[in-house]
């Protein structure tokens, strides 16, 4: 039986201070051009922690509004607000930046990040109510401001802001070792606590016992190890640690923006090979993207438009009968040999497989590709991201003579989604629509989704190869007897033979 | 464009000469494509990278352009940009590349 997507999750952080001191675009502008007009405007450009709950795609990106909910409201989003928006979603949760840095302090299991006293007062109440590991989530008294300003000056550790005022610092792991500078673990807690956060509104907003979880793949894109082992890992059992699942273990599965695609293959996996019952992905969020395309965005008047880290889980369990199948059976991927034209990698992704399947592009009802917010990337000059997806898959089907010409429109709106994810990479990769999917699907909207994660290996320099998987979900067809098996009338009736034997026996 | 690429095409302008180099291009929004373009005729618009305030002038092409279109194999374009030719806004980028050339294209 193939295994099935029972749960998804998805968070935000509001981050502006983050925005500013650690978002590469700003920190790199300051090196390079430090009197620039930008950063004379950058702080100006930062949207409100209420304008950031209210952001149409952020209410989509935490479930309370659907994607094609947000598709009516028209683009573009920025300015316009979702009525009754609120901090809490049916599928996550939006943070403000104050309840982040606790949790940034909850994460870390080495005593590396020091908070200021007040602040550390004000904010220990928010983290009730948040199940993670109580240990980890009783913060330790703060410490003089002084002290934290001169770990910074003197040591340089990495600051921690809160409404313009510094609150904290995030010390170095070592006295020469890049890898665990305060820069890397900075990064790296912050990708551990929105993992975790993520991880903790899974269980919560799905009635699931982290106890039940036997294993975590955690597909973010950063790395955290030593001098001697720069990615050795293990993101995922440290958050697995921090959100009490006691009884997992896990590993880090990496591929750039297609890594959660590819995670969530290798859990379907796992689980319909019996090996584990119960497989999380997840992923944290990196501040280093932190406004990546704001020179754009305040070059045409808009507001810092990312401005928030992101996370994601989903879980994977043996069939229920219910919840979606992930099906196995119908997996795409980019290979080697693939060739890195975009008709190849989209062939490759998409109609290769269903090709296999006996399925044609028309029969999967949603595609869910690189659902990024065009909020973002239009102004950014990097265009609709999904719509050119869609239209390269319509594309496509117009070379196979699947579609004709003037069929591409509609199938774009017909088998498309706008994008409404924040553009941190992996984030927006093919996940944001696991949530819907069960939604979809389950409620008999939708059969079929195809989940393309696809991602750009360049970046790392040790190949120029394109990357890309995708996997096929659909509705259940409900729990079916294994062919040979025995039913349970079949067990009652031999049972009664033998019952019926034994009592002749005992009359003769 | 990257500050990587910058270097690249400046290093080999320098080894071969800028009346001898043409750059393609294959970004897919007019915009984004405009501003490569600038990047190597008229030098980087962001002066972030080594082509900063350098004016190279050098001939360039999107690869969805007719000039560049007719210069190579037709089953390989189609193998290779046929689909994409059908995705993008193939008119807006022509525009946007013609104003780049005419302005800052020395060759």
């Amino acid at each position: 039986m193939f295994p099935v997507l029972k749960a998804a999750s998805y968070i935000l952080a509001h981050t502006p201070e983050m925005v500013l001191n650690n978002g590469t675009t700003q920190t790199t502008e300051k090196i390079v051009n430090p009197e620039s007009e930008y950063l004379k405007k950058v702080s100006s450009s930062l949207r409100s922690f209420d304008e950031v709950v209210s952001y149409p795609p952020n209410q989509c990106y935490i479930g309370n509004i659907t994607p094609d909910e947000l598709k009516e409201m028209g683009m573009p989003w920025v300015g316009k607000a979702v009525e009754g928006a609120s901090t809490l979603g049916k599928k996550g949760e939006i943070y403000p930046e104050d309840v982040f840095i606790a949790m940034i302090k909850a994460a870390d299991a080495f005593g590396l990040v020091i908070l200021e006293k007040e602040f550390t007062e004000a904010v220990r109440p928010k983290l009730e109510g948040y199940k993670i590991n109580e240990k980890m989530k009783n913060l330790p008294a703060g410490v003089e401001l002084a002290k934290i300003e001169e770990e910074i000056e003197k040591r340089g550790a990495e600051a921690l802001l809160f409404e313009g005022k510094i609150v904290g610092c995030v010390e170095r792991a070592h006295d020469i070792d890049v890898n665990l500078n305060a820069h890397v673990i900075f990064e790296n807690l912050v990708v551990k606590a929105s993992g975790a956060m993520a991880m903790e509104r899974l269980f919560t907003l799905n009635n699931i016992d982290p106890k039940d979880v036997d294993y975590v793949i955690e597909c973010s894109e950063e790395a955290c190890g030593d001098m001697n082992q720069r990615g050795g890992g293990n993101f995922a059992k440290s958050i697995a640690e921090m959100t009490d699942c006691m009884n997992a273990t896990g590993s880090d599965t990496r591929g750039f923006c297609a890594a959660p695609a590819h995670t969530l293959i290798q859990a379907a996996a796992l689980v319909k090979a019996g090996v584990y019952k119960n497989v999380v992905i997840a992923a944290g969020g990196a501040t280093a993207k932190l406004g990546m395309n704001g020179k754009n965005h305040v070059e045409k008047g808009l507001p810092i438009l990312e401005d928030a880290v992101a996370g994601f889980a989903a879980l994977i369990s043996e069939n229920d009968g219910v919840n979606p199948i992930i099906r196995t059976d119908i997996v795409g991927g980019h290979t080697v040999g693939t060739g890195s034209s975009p008709q190849n990698v989209t062939g490759a992704l998409t109609t290769s497989v269903l090709d296999k399947a006996g399925l044609s592009i028309k029969d999967i009802d949603r595609y869910s590709v690189e659902m990024q917010n065009p909020d973002i990337t239009v102004p950014a000059g990097a265009g609709d991201v999904p719509t050119a997806n869609y239209k390269m898959i319509a594309a496509l089907g117009v070379m196979r003579k699947d579609l004709e010409r003037s069929e591409i429109n509609d199938f774009v709106a017909n088998h498309g989604m706008v994008g409404w994810a924040p553009t941190q990479g992996h984030i927006p990769s093919g996940v944001p629509y696991l949530g819907f999917a069960i939604d979809d699907i389950t409620s008999g909207k939708i059969n079929r989704a195809m989940i393309v994660g696809k991602g750009s290996l360049f970046l790392g320099r040790m190949t120029n190869l394109f990357d890309g998987v995708s996997v096929v979900i659909e509705k259940n067809p409900g729990l079916q007897e294994e062919e040979g098996s025995i039913s349970k009338e079949e067990i009652r009736s031999m049972v009664a033979e033998a019952m019926r034997d034994f009592a002749a026996s005992l009359n003769q | 464009m990257d500050l990587e690429n910058q270097r690249r095409v400046l290093d080999l302008t320098n080894e071969y000469g800028a009346e001898n180099v043409v750059v393609v291009l294959g970004a897919a929004e007019g915009e984004a494509a405009g501003l490569a373009a600038e990047t190597v005729t008229a030098g980087d618009p962001t002066f972030a990278g080594p082509l900063a305030g350098v004016q190279l002038g050098l001939r360039v092409y999107h690869c969805c352009e007719p000039e560049f279109k007719n210069e190579v194999d037709a089953d390989v374009y189609d193998e290779q940009i046929g689909m994409m030719e059908m995705v993008l806004d193939v008119d807006d980028i022509i525009e946007e590349m013609t104003a780049i050339r005419s302005e800052f294209t020395k060759f």
